[in-house]
Formats: structure tokens, sequence, C-alpha cells
């Protein structure tokens, strides 16, 4: 099986340092980056299942030319190879250009699965892989928390989380699946995995690389930040130590004051 | 200028989601600021008595669709509309992401406000884990909003507006997805994505027999019971309960944590709460630094006192 993995840099959450630049977009020089959570999770599953059933993972990233650094990680923990595009015209891109550029990316690349994290926690839209799956075409199974494919017949099952419990949904490969935390906790890299990161291929595309058409980026987004700013001060923090009892009775006062009960 | 907004509805077994209701409220709200037509679709296998609901919040004129959810997208791109809103849902996300490149538009993604400013919608997120609130619009006078829950109150319109009923479109390149088996787990249907007060648990509660107190000052709370992923890596609650960076992130009424340190990807995902009170015994533990109000105390105390009082004053 060969498993194309969509992974995204972004910016440490546990950093605390995220912020936006002077031109309302994401200064990546603020906060170290990493790969997205999410997407550790997708190359995990894909690694398990590569392991299982023979085949390979190949991580493919849309990022500043700096990003090598963070793909070097997922070579490490057991990706084959890297495929970064990087582009000067890419810079502050909408989530619908990165839907098209890593679907033109991916139409370059042979694969039986796409695997994505559902969401990034930088912008978190959550709607880049249904993107990406609808203009290749692909079937589109999200919300994965357990990938099942079947080589010889062609297909993968998945399990979806449904706001009820999950559905059991199966399709043809090739196909499309982003996933969550529910997929299982990523690996360390080995030291063994971190030394042969060294000579595993990160092959670089620019946009003149791929075949865009007249969707190619003309330098406006579909959005832009106008404005930010901080969310109002949390008024400070009553500590009480108090007999149970007593404290109980402090909440409930709270709780009947704000309406809530 | 008039132009067209339009509410995709969402249902599960049949019924129309409260943040449907909520999203529903929000386009009527938006329609009345800047002089647009509100339109709305449910596309479902039984769509009738969801697109009435989502008719009433919106007042204006509903198409019930009967097809498969999975063909909502393919449905609304058919409409002639200039914006498009719709939950910030799994199932909502991914008729966002469908839509978007079908129809060559932007997404505004997770909204907790959206306003109508210079002919065009504003849309409010909170991004960072919370640092940071932004305002964005969209470049092209067309677009595609996602709306977190709790962004806005369900509130039914003065009229209620009509339904028609359609029949589905001419179908869809979208490749095919078969559902095989649906698998009902016990305690995931309260979305705490959805609930005005979650009562959540971490370690400290110490195991599933500990949850069962939490589960009860949730119901006593009339809210849903959430979790840290300490405590959903030990198997004491699903996943679907995780609050934090890799669960779900809510904006609840009241946030009560026991036993929950409030590590920084935990807080990212209810920072945003109104109000939020923790139990704990450590008066250092993070939490304490972004709560309302603390108790330094054990749970297992605190947590039955609390009950008690609550009875005593519903009675
Ligand atoms: C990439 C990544 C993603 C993550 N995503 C998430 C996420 O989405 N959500 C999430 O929650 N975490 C997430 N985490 C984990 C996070 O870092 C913390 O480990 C986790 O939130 C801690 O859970 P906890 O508060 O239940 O446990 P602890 O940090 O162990 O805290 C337990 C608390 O309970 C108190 N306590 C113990 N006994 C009692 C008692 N009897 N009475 C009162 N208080 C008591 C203790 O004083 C302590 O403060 C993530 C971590 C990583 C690295
Ligand atoms: N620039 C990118 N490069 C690689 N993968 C991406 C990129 N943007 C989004 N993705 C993938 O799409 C998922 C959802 O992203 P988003 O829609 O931006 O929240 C991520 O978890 C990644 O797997």
């Amino acid at each position: 099986m060969r498993i194309v993995v969509l992974a995204k840099p972004v910016p440490d959450p546990a950093s605390s340092a995220e912020r936006l630049g002077p031109d309302n977009r994401l200064d990546r020089s603020a906060a170290p980056a990493v790969i997205n959570g999410n997407d550790e999770y997708a190359l995990e599953a894909a690694l398990k299942l590569t392991e299982a059933h023979g085949g390979e993972v190949i991580v493919l990233a849309m990022a500043p030319a700096s990003a090598p650094e963070m793909l070097r990680k997922a070579l490490a923990m057991g990706a084959a190879s890297g495929v970064l595009v990087t582009d000067p015209a890419l810079e502050g891109a909408d989530t619908l250009t990165s839907a098209r550029v890593l679907a033109a990316a991916l139409r370059g690349m042979e694969y039986d699965l796409v695997m994505a994290g559902v969401d990034t926690s930088d912008g978190g839209a959550g709607v880049v892989p249904a993107g990406v799956a609808t203009l290749l075409g692909l079937p589109y199974l999200s919300y994965a928390a357990k990938v099942e494919p079947d080589p010889s017949a062609g297909t993968v099952r998945v399990q979806r989380i449904s706001p009820t419990g999950f559905d059991v949904l199966e399709a043809s490969m090739p196909a499309f699946v982003s996933g969550t935390q529910a997929l299982g906790a990523p690996r360390y890299p080995s030291l063994k995995g971190i030394m042969a990161a060294r000579s595993k291929e990160i092959a670089t595309r620019s946009l003149a690389d791929l075949e865009l058409g007249d969707k190619a980026p003309s330098g406006t987004w579909t959005t832009r930040v106008l404005a930010s700013e901080p969310p109002a001060a949390r008024a400070p923090t009553r500590v009480v130590r108090a007999p149970a009892d007593e404290a109980a009775k402090e909440i409930v006062d709270l709780l009947a004051s704000r309406g809530i009960v | 200028m008039a132009g067209t907004i339009l509410v995709l509805g969402e249902t599960v077994d049949g019924q129309l989601t409260r943040l449907s209701m909520e999203v529903a409220t929000l386009a009527r709200q938006l329609g009345e600021a800047g002089g647009l037509t509100v339109a709305g679709g449910v596309v479902g296998p039984e769509p009738r008595a969801a697109a009435e609901e989502l008719a009433r919040h919106t007042g204006g004129e509903v198409t019930a669709v009967a097809d498969d959810a999975r063909s909502s997208a393919a449905w609304a791109a058919g409409q002639d509309v200039d914006y498009i809103v719709l939950g910030a849902s799994p199932d909502g996300r991914d008729t966002a992401g469908t839509l978007s490149v079908l129809l060559d538009v932007g997404v505004l993604a997770n909204a907790t406000a959206v306003s109508w400013e210079d002919g065009g919608p504003i849309v409010e997120m909170s991004v960072f884990g919370g640092k940071l609130i932004t305002r964005s619009g969209f470049t092209g006078g067309k677009g595609i909003i996602t709306v977190r829950p709790n962004a806005v109150a369900a509130e039914p319109a003065a009229e209620p507006g009509s339904v028609s009923e359609s029949k589905p479109g001419a179908g869809t390149d979208q490749a095919e997805v078969r559902v095989v088996d649906r698998i009902a787990e016990a305690g995931a249907a309260a979305s705490i994505e959805e609930a005005r007060v979650i009562v959540s648990g971490g370690r400290g509660v110490g195991g599933e027999e500990g949850f069962k107190l939490v589960q009860e000052l949730a119901d006593a709370l009339g809210g849903a019971v959430g979790a840290t992923r300490a405590a959903v890596d030990a198997g004491w609650i699903n996943y679907s309960q995780q609050i934090g960076q890799t669960g779900k992130i809510v904006k609840p009424q009241l946030y009560l944590a026991l036993g929950v340190s409030g590590a920084i990807q935990h807080k990212v995902g209810m920072q945003t709460a109104d109000t939020i009170v923790a139990v704990n015994r450590d008066p250092d533990a993070p939490i304490v630094e972004f709560a309302d109000l603390v108790v330094v105390g054990d749970l297992f105390e605190v947590g039955p006192a609390l009950l008690a009082e609550l009875k005593a004053r519903q009675s």
C-alpha cells in the first residue's frame, strides 16, 4: 500500500507564543513549528497500516521553505520520503488555495490512500481535506477512529465518529481518510529512525511544477483578516478554602447570580 | 443591494440539531441587517420535520430534499446564492470544504459571531486557543461560513417560513461511500459542543466510578459530561467527550471542572466558557489562573455537597 499523509506545520500550541504579524497574517517566527497534532495521528495510523500490509508512507506539505525541519520528524517516525510544495506566491494562502495546491500535487503521485488530520490547531478550518477529496473525485471518509483497508478487495472501511456513536463506512480505494486522536497515539522517533531520516529524500516543488491552470494563485485570497484583538480579560479568580458544604454554597450562589441555576 | 443567504440544516435521527437552529437564527439576523433573502435547505432521508423546524427559525423559504445527507453539498452547489452558512460540526465542515471547491469561494470557519457591516458579513473567530479574536471578511462578495455552537441563542422568527419539497439533484461526481453500519455508543448522545453546562472530570476523578459523580452533577445542572485527555486515555470515558486541542472546543455558559489541572492543551478547548468553576486539591494548579471560582478541596467531598446544595435549592 502507498499512503500519502498531508502534514501541515503549525506554531506549537503548547508554546503559547502564537501571534499574528502586523499584516494580520500568522507570524511564523513567533513560535516553533511542529507537525499539526491531528496530522501526527494520521501519520501514525498510516505507518501502522504499511507495517501490516507492506508498502510505504509519503508525507506531503504545503509550507514555507523552512518546513523540512518539521518533515524530517515525520521521516524519523518512519515515512519513506517527503514532498514539500513551497512558493513565495503561497504566503498567506486561504483554505481554497491550499486544497487546490495539495490536490494538484497529489495528481502527480501514486497512492491507495490519502490521509489527513480533520483540522489544524492554527486555523482549524477543517475544510481542506473535503476540498482535496472533491477535487480529486476520491471517496471521502472523515473523522475516522479506525481505518481498515482490504487491499485484496481494493476497499477500505472506516469507523467514523458520529453524534451518537460511530458509523462504519466503506469505499473503494484510492480513497481519502481524515482522522483525529482516536486513531491512536503517535510514536516517538527512535534513534535509528532519526539517523535513517537524514538520508531520506524531501522533494521540493514550486507552483510552476504543478498543473493549476487558471486556478493558479493570483495574489488575492478569498478571505481576509481585517482586525484582531485579545479577548476581554477574565475577572480575577476567587479562591475558596472552606469546608465542603460552605464551598458548595459559594458555588451555587455564583451560579444563581449568573442565572445558571 | 439584495442577495441571498442560504442556511443548510443538519439532522440527527431526523431531528434538526440545535446548532442548526442557532445558525438559522444567525442567518435571519444577517438577512435583516443586510436586506438579504434567507433561504434554507435540509437534505436527509426524511427531511420534512427538520425543514419545518428550520423554517420556524429562518422565517424564510426552506427546501426539503429527500436524499442521503451526504449529498447536501451537491444540492447546495446548485442553488444560486451569495452566502452559505452552516454549523461547524463534522458534517458541516465536510460540506463546507466540498462546496468551497465546487463553487470556488472561500470559507470563514468556526465563527463565534457574525455581523453585517459595509455590505458584507464580518466573521469573528477565536484563534490560537482563545488568545486572540480575529475579525475577517470575504474579498469577493461570496463565501461560506461555518458557525460554532453557542455563537447565538436559537430563537424562532416572528412568522415561521414555508417549506417546499424538492427532488434530489441529478447526482454528483462525488465518489461513492457506503454506510455499512451505524453503531450507537452509550453516553455519546449528549453532545458537549452544544451543551450549555459542562461538568468535566480529569485524572483527579480517579476512575469510571468517579465519573458517576460527574454524571450526577451534570444531570443536576442539566448539562453534559466532559473530560480531559488523561481521563480518556485511561479508558474512563469515551473520546467523544474529550475537550481540548485534540478533542472538542466548547463554549458553554458554565464549565465545572473536577480534578482537572488545566494544562494548556485542555485550556484551549474551554477557556472561552462564560463561567469557569474548578474543584482542585492543588491551589497551584494552572486552572486556578483562569477560573472564575476555585474551590481548593477534595472533589469527593465538595462534589456530593454541591449535589446536595443543588437539590436543596431546587426543591
Ligand atoms: C499533543 C497533545 C495534545 C493534547 N490534547 C489534549 C486535549 O485535547 N485535551 C486534554 O485535556 N489534554 C490534552 N493533552 C494532555 C494535557 O497536556 C494534560 O496532560 C491533560 O489535560 C491533563 O489531564 P488532567 O487535568 O485530567 O490530569 P492532571 O494534569 O494529572 O491533573 C489532575 C488534577 O486533579 C487534581 N486532583 C487529584 N485528585 C483530586 C481530588 N480528589 N480532588 C480534587 N482534585 C484532585 C490534581 O491536583 C490535578 O490538578 C494533550 C497533550 C499533548 C502533548
Ligand atoms: N498546507 C498544508 N499542507 C499539508 N497538509 C495540509 C495543509 N493544510 C491543510 N492540510 C491538511 O488538511 C487538514 C485540515 O486542515 P484545515 O482545513 O486547514 O484545518 C490538516 O490536518 C492537514 O492534514
